[in-house]
């Protein structure tokens, strides 16, 4: 009773625009979770497979890239590594929203079950402290349900449907994961070391076992370390370019959060 | 994929989940590697994208993927509606495929 109090007051907190966004976005992944179910099941999985996947792992990408591997005829070992190696980014994710994710020990467990791109990238774009975790949670949750929802859906669907290539159905995740990244590739450096990134992976992928080459696209990093610091000479220099004005601006507003917490 | 395969990719991950939260007050993060962090973030976004957009296996996934999602994306830097989006990006790739393209 007491959570649910509190998920109503928390939901208040949102204004309408982040509401709105929160509730296509968990309709948008619906139609991903119910793809994966499908694309695993006609593939030839049992269907509790992706269901029992989808509820423990609770991460779209790693669920794709494992059940990929194994599609493709590789091991399980290799499935779960690769599972792994995309996985690895939340690390850096759960420093970045630690501070939504105080409280009681088991709200904490809970919380971090649910920190994915979706719940992460939402609770960046929050101004206060009070949105972030609001946002955070409202989106994890939110999609938690539905994310499963949907793949018991699709993993029904898949021994109906033959062919999921037919319906396009793997191109809805990719389109969800860039649709997401889009609003925070406004920095130079940032998109640069993406851009970067990118060709790297692609380039990879031939010659690396499967998940191996995104790992291997944080090489773009290197560009941003550099802009970053070329960032620093130019504000002393007081340049008032655009680009160094968004990049202070966030800056500013990652201070402020710190001061908060 | 056995039960144990998804189980050990479960813990691993809940594990990658869990360091920061618990570890936020003991450790640190200097306002630069935070930076760094979040933009590590991206970097692994979009490589993921990339990935899984014009690549199977270890090989190109053909035009059809592509488009689509080339599709999406355009729709989105026009803040088109999410599901919106995603249907978009799913047909262009199926229309695609109707018409021969691999």
């Amino acid at each position: 009773m007491f959570i649910l109090m509190d998920m109503y007051s928390l939901w208040r907190t949102l204004d309408r625009d982040t509401r709105r966004d929160i509730a296509l976005v968990c309709l948008a992944d619906a139609i991903v979770g119910a793809s994966f179910g499908a694309i695993a099941v006609s593939g030839g999985m049992r269907p509790w497979v992706p269901v029992v996947m989808s509820l423990l792992i609770f991460a779209g990408g790693a669920q794709f890239a494992a059940v990929g591997v194994v599609l493709a005829g590789g091991s399980p070992v290799a499935a779960v590594v690769a599972g792994l190696v995309l996985n690895a980014r939340l690390l850096p994710f759960g420093f970045t929203v630690a501070d939504v994710l105080d409280g009681r020990w088991w709200t904490r467990l809970l919380g971090a079950h649910v920190m994915i791109d979706e719940s992460v990238a939402f609770a960046l774009r929050q101004r206060d402290r009070q949105r972030r975790r609001a946002a955070f949670w409202a989106c994890g949750l939110g999609l938690f349900v539905v994310w499963n929802l949907a793949v018991v859906l699709g993993a029904l669907a898949g021994g109906v449907i033959g062919d999921t290539g037919a319906l396009g159905l793997d191109a809805a995740f990719p389109t969800v994961l860039l649709a997401l990244v889009l609003p925070s590739l406004t920095g130079r450096g940032t998109r640069n070391a993406a851009l970067l990134g990118a060709v790297v992976a692609v380039a990879a992928t031939p010659f690396l076992p499967a998940g191996l080459p995104v790992l291997l696209a944080l090489a773009g990093l290197v560009l941003a370390g550099r802009s970053a610091t070329a960032t620093e000479t130019t504000a002393t220099e007081t340049t008032a370019s655009e680009t160094t004005a968004s990049e202070t601006t966030s800056t500013t507003q990652t201070g402020s959060t710190r001061e908060a917490h | 994929m056995s039960l144990l395969a998804i189980v050990l990719l479960a813990a691993g991950t809940y594990a990658f989940r869990l360091v920061g939260p618990v570890f936020q007050h003991r450790l640190q993060i200097p306002d630069r590697m935070q930076r760094l962090l979040s933009v590590a973030a991206v970097v692994l976004l979009v490589a993921l994208v990339a990935t899984a957009a014009l690549t199977e296996g270890h090989g190109f996934a053909g035009w059809a993927r592509p488009s689509g999602v080339l599709v999406g994306g355009v729709l989105a830097i026009r803040r088109a509606p999410f599901p919106l989006v995603v249907i978009a990006a799913a047909a262009t790739t199926a229309v695609l495929r109707l018409c021969g393209v691999p």
